[in-house]
């Protein structure tokens, strides 16, 4: 059925909105003031040193969060260059220091080095700084004074390159300075009419959203999947590529420039201030809009496919997860001053959880931060296998977990766009292996951090391995690509080639578990449609028409190959895991023994 | 090594041709001038609704074909030779066989109507029908299909998913009444109907009427009213496609004629699928069977006798399954439209008028013959199993609950099945047992 007026106009309602909520991103201006100041930086004495690097930034208003921004940098990265120079040690300083042992056969001393330099705060830092660095040196001997001047040169500069972590504004710290100051020092239409805005852009997206979806109710129940690949969107269309691109760079600004999007936060204030007692963060705005996603586009899934209780059920259960665990209980521990958790987002998935922060804050929290540990474990070492046995993944993968919520919801009008070539299922092998892999050395290496305070694991940094991963898997691959690539790949490009617990979940599911699709005697007709909705790229026909029951590690178990199936072949089933793998067979010709 | 060609690459050829490999090391070429890959011809209405793309419905991979060493040729055969044991290609070099295997398929029916041939006249078989199809019906202002079986209401189906407005022309009293019996028939009627297509029972086909560019302007049916249309669908059934082998030794009558190792009277020359007639049809079956399981059996079977272990095609109980709009259908065993003289039925129907079942059986002996049944999945290997054992209706209303084939969650209606059986024949034993219903989750 083609969209009717009314459900154009909600499509149209909805575009603007979401337009809206680009515009508005260029609606604030900036102007830094000392109450601003106030707002973003609690420590007086850094409020006091960014004062005077950004004063002359102080009572302009910008126009653009760029220029401002770049400003910032700007005057951080001068202040640094000042920094350096002033706190640099020095040929001279090094003299100084070489002066302090005469003679030959020297035997080094760090007392000695006080002497070398005055008292101001200058002469005190760098006093301390060497040391520090050549504490080690102590008692040791050295037959010239070349000898220590090598030994120092090296040490000075090891002193110099940290200079600027130091006293000075590091790259995370200009990071994150640029964005708490952007946000403290926006002012603007968005700012005075925050719940005027709110309305326009979120609330009228819903709306529009849902004049579009509601009157699907209209049609009969049942599979309608008219249209798919004729449309622009799902098809893998222009629709779709804008759609794609836009969500991408949604991601992108997310994960590393959030200084441009606190028009966003601002506009969610007074929502995260109720719930958690806080202004919003970036997170809390992705986390407040994943959420009204998976409500919304739960919404449309629960009428597609209201002929069917299963996906009624399991829609409502992602919803459920998303909104109570990912989203309000997390804000609510915060207002109650507890660690903050989502307590269905399992490790690796959660490769944050044995972070030394994190660990730290949960250990440091009371028997509640205790339990939080504790259950963390118990679902990574006990609640997944034992789950995965009786019912498969699906119990996390299509029913609890927020990625799969997003893909079960928001995703569900690409999933036709995975590909089921066996080549793809042999690239998903090795990529979601591998990742299972470096996820499971990356926690090894922070553990081994966290409890020898040793950062070295077989000369690798462990920082190092950790801070990869973070990029490459927790945002790049997990959040532009595993959702900016629905309408290229489909919904389920995270779970599929990305995910380390879908991998650890699925090697459950593989090798011991109750859960299978059988196949119904000889009724498959090689239609396709199974294979052609499945969201993982499962090529289900293959086993269809041999009468093969469906085992793959990959299988989140949406039931939608079932459902598609117009000749009732597919179920998903938990049974006896006795004759799982049992031989395809294909009833009805009695001819001979025949195997597919 | 013995060269096996297959003419025609649907499912019969394609599983001749896949079994034969697996069992043998002989050279195969499958010809085919439809396509040059394996296609599944169900799915076409599936491409023209946007369901799918072409490439989604072809069941094996295209780097399949060299792996398993099957040879393609997208090419007509022009002629056979059963002297020189060779094959004449339209465009390529002629071809020598040992073994030849017809699977020809079928074509559609057209009964010599007035204007069948007109453009904006199609059948719906292949995927050149398809390409028609997708022609004629550009922005129509009414489409009417002919003929009420399973491919004409996929055809409705069709034009109606493009908003097209369509006139379904069905000869019998209700939908394929031909086939499923009157409660089942009307049920699928009504729901035809509710998805607004314009259903004239009991009409046919009388004329089709040409514009002053030679296009379809209207039908006229047998009542004489005149409907105004820009595309018409011949779906009245198919034949077996003989062409080819009119013109040889080879005997035909309305299809190939094949023995019970679907043999054909030349030796080294079989015949399958849709283009085959048994000269003595299996009891209780038709001669000619043309339905994708029967293709894929026969097939099947071939592939043994060519390669050595000679048996005879004996199909079990007859099973079949379709969808119409909404409602899936399946049956298995025998439910003939009327019921027999020594038959006796049960039929049950949901009030939302979307499920039903349809069992018969026999009058004295009770022994089940076979159900319809709709919106709701059974098992094939249980019925198998049922029909194979001749076990009475008594015992399969009492076990219906294992056959049930419904995704997880959906609601029972066995409780409801053998209370109103137990109303009807009181006589009759059923146990009714309660299942133990293990943990509600999954
Ligand atoms: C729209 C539609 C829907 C259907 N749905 C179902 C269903 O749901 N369930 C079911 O059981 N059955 C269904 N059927 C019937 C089923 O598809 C057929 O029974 C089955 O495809 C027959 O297979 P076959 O291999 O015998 O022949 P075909 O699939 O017809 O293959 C024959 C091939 O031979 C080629 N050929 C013929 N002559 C020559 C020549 N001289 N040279 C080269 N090539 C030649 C043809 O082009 C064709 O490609 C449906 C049929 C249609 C048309
Ligand atoms: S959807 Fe059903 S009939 Fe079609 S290929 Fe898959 S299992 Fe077979």
């Amino acid at each position: 059925m083609k969209a009717s007026l009314f459900q154009k106009a909600g499509m149209g309602i909805f575009i603007i909105s979401s337009a809206l909520l680009i515009v508005l991103l260029f609606l604030n201006k900036y102007r830094l003031t000392d109450a601003a100041l106030e707002r973003a930086v609690t420590d007086p004495s850094e409020r006091k040193m960014l004062g005077t690097a950004l004063s002359p930034m102080k009572g302009i208003a910008y126009q653009s969060g760029y220029t401002f921004n770049e400003n910032i940098e700007e005057y951080l990265e001068r202040e640094n260059q000042h920094i350096s120079s002033k706190f640099e040690i020095t040929d001279m300083d090094i003299g100084n220091v070489i002066s302090q042992f005469p003679g030959q056969d020297i035997q080094y001393s760090n007392e000695k080095i006080t002497n070398a330099f005055d008292t101001t705060e200058t002469g005190r830092f760098k006093a301390r700084k060497l040391k520090d660095y050549t504490s080690w040196m102590n008692e040791r001997q050295y037959e010239s004074e070349q000898g220590l001047r090598e030994q120092l040169e090296n040490t000075r500069q090891n002193i110099n390159t940290s200079i600027i972590n130091d006293q000075g504004f590091s790259d995370y710290k200009i990071k994150a300075l640029k964005l708490a100051l952007t946000r403290h020092s926006s002012f603007g239409p968005v700012s005075e009419n925050t719940t005027l805005w709110l309305v326009l852009t979120i609330g009228l997206g819903i709306l529009g959203a849902l004049i579009f979806i509601l009157p699907k109710l209209k049609l009969l129940p049942g599979i309608k999947n008219d249209h798919v690949f004729h449309s622009a969107n799902t098809g893998r269309g222009w629709i779709g590529y804008i759609t794609g691109t836009l969500l991408i760079g949604f991601y992108v600004i997310l994960y590393w420039y959030p200084e441009y999007m606190t028009s966003w936060m601002l506009l969610v204030d007074p929502i995260s201030k109720v719930l958690n007692g806080h202004e919003a963060s970036q997170w809390f705005f992705y986390g407040f809009l994943y959420t009204l996603a998976i409500g919304v586009m739960g919404v449309r899934m629960i009428i597609k496919y209201r002929h069917s209780k299963y996906h009624i059920i399991r829609t409502l259960s992602v919803i459920f997860f998303q909104v109570a665990f990912a989203f309000l209980i997390p804000e609510i521990l915060i207002r109650l001053n507890q660690p903050s958790m989502d307590l269905k987002n399992i490790w690796p998935l959660n490769y944050t959880f044995f972070f030394d922060y994190n660990l730290s804050t949960l250990t440091s929290s009371g028997t509640i931060g205790i339990a939080m540990l504790v259950w963390g474990i118990i679902l990574i070492i006990i609640g997944v296998p034992v789950i995965t046995y009786f019912y498969g993944k699906r119990w996390y993968c299509s029913w609890v977990c927020g990625c799969g919520g997003l893909a079960e919801t928001l995703g569900d009008p690409y999933r036709q766009l995975s590909d089921k070539s066996l080549k793809a299922w042999q690239i998903e092998r090795w990529m979601v292996h591998g990742i299972l892999v470096f996820s499971v050395i990356m926690t090894i290496g922070v553990l081994y951090t966290y409890f020898t305070g040793s950062s070295m694991l077989l000369g690798i940094n462990t920082y190092d391995i950790r801070s990869v991963y973070g990029f490459l898997i927790g945002a790049a691959f997990a959040g532009v690509v595993g959702v900016g690539f629905y309408p290229f790949m489909g919904n389920r490009v995270w779970c599929r080639f990305g995910c380390p617990l879908a991998a650890y979940l699925g090697i459950v599911q593989r090798f011991k578990s109750r859960f299978r699709i059988t196949t119904n005697g000889g009724q498959c007709i090689s239609c396709g449609n199974c294979s052609t909705y499945c969201e993982m790229g499962i090529d289900v026909r293959w086993y269809a028409q041999r009468g093969q029951n469906i085992i793959r590690a990959s299988c989140v178990g949406c039931g939608v190959c079932s459902s598609v199936c117009p000749r009732g072949v597919l179920k998903l089933e938990n049974k006896d895991p006795k004759g799982r793998f049992g031989e395809p067979i294909l009833i009805g010709n009695d001819s001979a023994t025949i195997r597919s | 090594m013995k060269h096996i060609v297959i003419i025609g690459n649907g499912i019969a050829g394609t599983t001749a041709a896949r079994h034969i490999r697996k069992n043998s090391d002989y050279d195969i070429t499958l010809i085919s001038a439809e396509s040059k890959h394996f296609w599944s011809r169900t799915a076409l209405m599936y491409i023209y609704m946007g369901h799918m793309k072409y490439h989604h419905t072809k069941p094996y991979e295209d780097r399949f074909w060299k792996k398993n060493r099957i040879n393609l040729i997208h090419d007509y055969v022009e002629k056979i030779d059963t002297k020189q044991k060779q094959v004449t290609l339209a465009s390529s070099p002629p071809l020598r066989y040992d073994v030849l295997i017809i699977a020809t398929g079928a074509k559609p029916n057209k009964f010599g109507w007035p204007g069948q041939e007109l453009e904006g006249v199609t059948g719906m078989v292949s995927l050149q029908d398809l390409d028609r199809i997708e022609r004629y019906t550009q922005g129509i202002a009414r489409g009417v299909v002919v003929g009420g079986g399973l491919i004409g209401i996929e055809l409705s189906e069709m034009l109606h998913s493009r908003n097209i407005p369509v006139t379904f022309l069905v000869r019998e009293k209700q939908f394929w009444n031909n086939v499923l019996p009157e409660q089942e028939a009307s049920m699928i009627s009504r729901h035809i109907r509710e998805h607004h297509i314009d259903l004239k029972l009991e009409t046919e086909l009388k004329e089709i009427l040409p514009d002053k560019n030679g296009r379809v302007r209207a039908v006229v049916t047998n009542t004489g009213e005149e409907i105004a249309c820009q595309f018409v669908g011949l779906t009245a059934g198919v034949h077996p496609n003989t062409d080819l082998v009119k013109s040889t030794a080879i005997e035909t009558n309305r299809g190939v004629l094949v023995n019970e190792f679907l043999e054909t009277n030349i030796p080294d020359v079989y015949a399958i699928g849709d283009c085959a007639e048994r000269r003595k049809a299996i009891a209780g079956r038709t001669a000619i069977e043309q339905v994708w399981y029967t293709g894929r059996m026969m097939g099947e079977t071939v592939a043994q006798t060519i390669c050595g272990n000679k048996i005879a095609y004996h199909p079990g109980p007859w099973f079949n399954s379709a969808k119409f709009f909404d409602i899936e259908y399946q049956t298995y065993g025998n439910v003939k439209p009327q019921l027999g003289a020594n038959e006796d039925e049960f039929y049950w129907e949901h009030s939302s008028g979307k499920l039903a079942m349809h069992f018969v059986f026999d009058k004295n002996e009770q022994t089940f013959f076979g159900i319809n049944t709709f919106g709701i999945r059974l098992k094939h290997e249980c019925f198998d199993q049922w029909l194979k054992e001749k076990v009475d209706i008594g015992h399969i209303i009492s076990h219906l609950r294992e056959a049930n084939f419904d995704p997880e969650f959906f609601k029972n209606h066995e409780k409801d099945v053998i209370q109103a059986f137990s109303g009807q024949y009181p006589e009759i034993r059923v146990a009714s047992r309660q299942r133990r219903k293990t943990l509600g989750i999954f």
